[in-house]
């Protein structure tokens, strides 16, 4: 393939280690796990998480789910904030190329397996690509029922109205639903899931998406997953609906007004360049012919600085 | 208050019998209640005033003996013959639960507003709209000031934080509430306010109440009928007027004539 890395020599992967690094019989484990999970969209099955050669909050679910499903013919994609060329992304693609042997690339579409931290790409997903999340903490119902009994029991019995309950606190002191990331969903009109930690931009994409979507959280031992074409619900109230983010002003470098924009800082002054999330994403278009101002956006005036001492803004 | 005679019981308790391993809980305990009636439970410490409550509320199941209720659509059924599914669907929709304690029925980390609109939440309640007016007119009817209804709990007095609790338990329309000890924690002058407002809103709402207490003073305001209980039996049941004015069994008179005179 034009753009991937070139592709070990299975032969010559890290010596003494097996197959993707796991023994067979833990990837054997951590399949039937995921196939619990496909079976029953949205729901939580435990499973016996290994410890993993990097830290928990690095990834060790994702990558115990990536290599229990990778295989000698796979090209992995690895992306950390939409972007494959950061440490963590670097470092789990690397980890692959030298436990696995196999191909690794950074487009989207050349992927068979795409393992994610806190972005979904941009290119829309295919139905023969499968994507992995790496999540932090799998239980959305946790942050206002702490007991792990009581939130079985609740989704056990599809008793989520506790989950409004936050959204109604974010309307009542903001005036909105200000949730930005890891925004609760519904799958199948069923169980409630969070999504990980990728922006509620990205949240749309999981609804019907054609691709497989599989979820691993190692500290927390739980594996679940959306299968393809199923329904993904943002929750919201009737008179507060669903909104995604959006941005007054396109990418600076490939002029993209329809992707997820970051925000870089380009100066102590507090001027901002506004660009493609994807870099992937970002550099095909740019490649393809597309041009953005390039610009950095200038500082906003210093309001701060007109109040007099003393006064409160 | 109106209490017909020809209803059909909302609740109806027989034999009730529960015992921790060799001890006993409560032993044998009948009673009916009717719609609109409020009940008063009294007894000393110990004497299984709150097991009783915990029996009949579905939280505890019971040694043997049966706890009736009457349903909406089905009629009198044995709440633990229920599913659970059923039974939490009816202890958030047609029952309440006052604790003494109110962190153990409040969610303190969430404001007053979202306390009173769980519950609505929780039976399908999807519009924010409806939901806040719900929580404003409830909290009126508490006499709680609606400046303070994105406080959270924790910053309330114990009595607002009672008052909090009532209106949580009230905004589905329940038709049995249980009240443990309601005002048991409060200072007298914020007692007496508690003990008014739940009396108006039990009347007119016609909300049947069990309420259990060692005050007497709070089943003389709120209850028409009241159990006396010791060991774990009722010892004398009646008219809560007749029972303090001529107590016939002896721990009874006991009880009556304990009352510190102000």
């Amino acid at each position: 393939m034009m753009n991937s890395e070139t592709r070990a020599n299975p032969f010559e992967t890290l010596a003494g280690y097996n197959f993707a690094y796991l023994d067979e019989q833990t990837k054997r484990m951590i399949r039937r796990a995921t196939l619990k999970a496909v079976a029953i969209p949205g729901y939580q099955v435990p499973f016996g998480s290994r410890e993993m050669p990097l830290p928990y909050g690095w990834g060790t679910g994702g990558i115990q789910v990536t290599a229990s499903i990778i295989g000698m013919d796979d090209t992995l994609k690895v992306i950390d904030q939409g972007a494959d060329d950061t440490t963590n992304a670097v470092n789990i693609r690397r980890f692959f190329a030298k436990t696995a042997g196999v191909a690794t690339t950074d487009k989207t579409g050349e992927a068979s397996i795409i393992q994610t931290r806190h972005r979904i790409p941009e290119e829309p997903l295919r139905a023969d690509q499968i994507i992995v999340y790496q999540v932090p903490q799998p239980e959305p119902l946790r942050f206002i029922e702490p007991r792990e009994t009581e939130t079985r029991k609740m989704h056990a019995l599809a008793e989520y109205g506790i989950m409004h309950v936050g959204l109604y606190e974010e309307i009542a002191h903001y005036g909105r639903i200000t949730q930005g990331y890891n925004y609760p969903v519904q799958v199948d009109d069923r169980y409630v899931m969070a999504p990980s930690p990728i922006p509620k931009f990205d949240n749309p994409k999981m609804d019907r998406m054609p691709a497989l979507q599989l979820f691993g959280a190692g500290r927390e031992k739980r594996i679940y997953a959306v299968p393809p074409h199923t329904k993904v619900k943002s929750l919201d109230f009737d008179d507060h609906p669903f909104t995604i983010e959006s941005w007054d002003r396109p990418c600076a470098l490939c002029g993209s007004q329809e992707s997820y924009l970051d925000e870089v800082i380009t100066d102590d002054k507090g001027s901002r360049l506004f660009v493609c999330s994807d870099s992937d994403y970002c550099r095909t278009r740019r490649d393809a012919g597309h041009e953005g101002t390039g610009l950095p956006v200038p500082p906003e005036p210093d309001t701060t600085a007109t109040a007099k001492p003393g006064e409160r803004s | 208050m109106s209490v017909r005679a020809d209803a059909n019981p909302l609740l109806d308790v027989k034999g009730l019998t529960h015992r921790y391993g060799g001890q006993i809980g409560c032993e044998d305990v009948s009673f009916t209640l009717f719609p609109g009636e409020v009940l008063g439970v009294v007894g000393e410490s110990g004497s299984g005033k709150t097991t009783l409550l915990k029996c009949i509320s579905g939280l505890l199941p019971p040694s043997s003996g049966s706890v009736r209720f009457d349903t909406r659509v089905d009629g009198l059924r044995d709440i633990y013959a229920m599913s659970e599914p059923e039974r939490r669907m009816l202890m958030r929709t047609d029952w309440g639960i006052v604790f003494q304690n109110p962190r153990d029925g409040l969610r303190m980390n969430v404001s007053a507003g979202a306390n009173v609109g769980e519950r609505l939440m929780a039976v399908g309640a999807r519009h924010y709209g409806e939901i806040r007016g719900a929580a404003v007119d409830w909290l009126e009817k508490v006499e709680m000031d609606l400046a303070r209804i994105d406080h959270l709990p924790a910053t309330f007095s114990g009595g607002m934080q009672q008052r909090l609790q009532i209106a949580r338990n009230l905004v589905t329309q329940p038709r049995l509430v249980f009240m443990d000890e309601p005002t048991s924690s409060l200072d007298v002058s914020v007692q007496a306010r508690l003990l008014d407002l739940i009396r108006g809103l039990v009347s007119q709402l016609g909300i049947a109440c069990v309420v259990v207490t060692h005050d007497l003073g709070v089943v003389r305001l709120l209850s028409h009928r009241l159990m006396v209980m010791r060991g774990g039996r009722v010892v004398e049941h009646g008219l809560t007027d007749q029972v303090l004015d001529d107590p016939q069994h002896p721990y009874t008179q006991l009880l009556v004539s304990s009352i510190l005179p102000v």
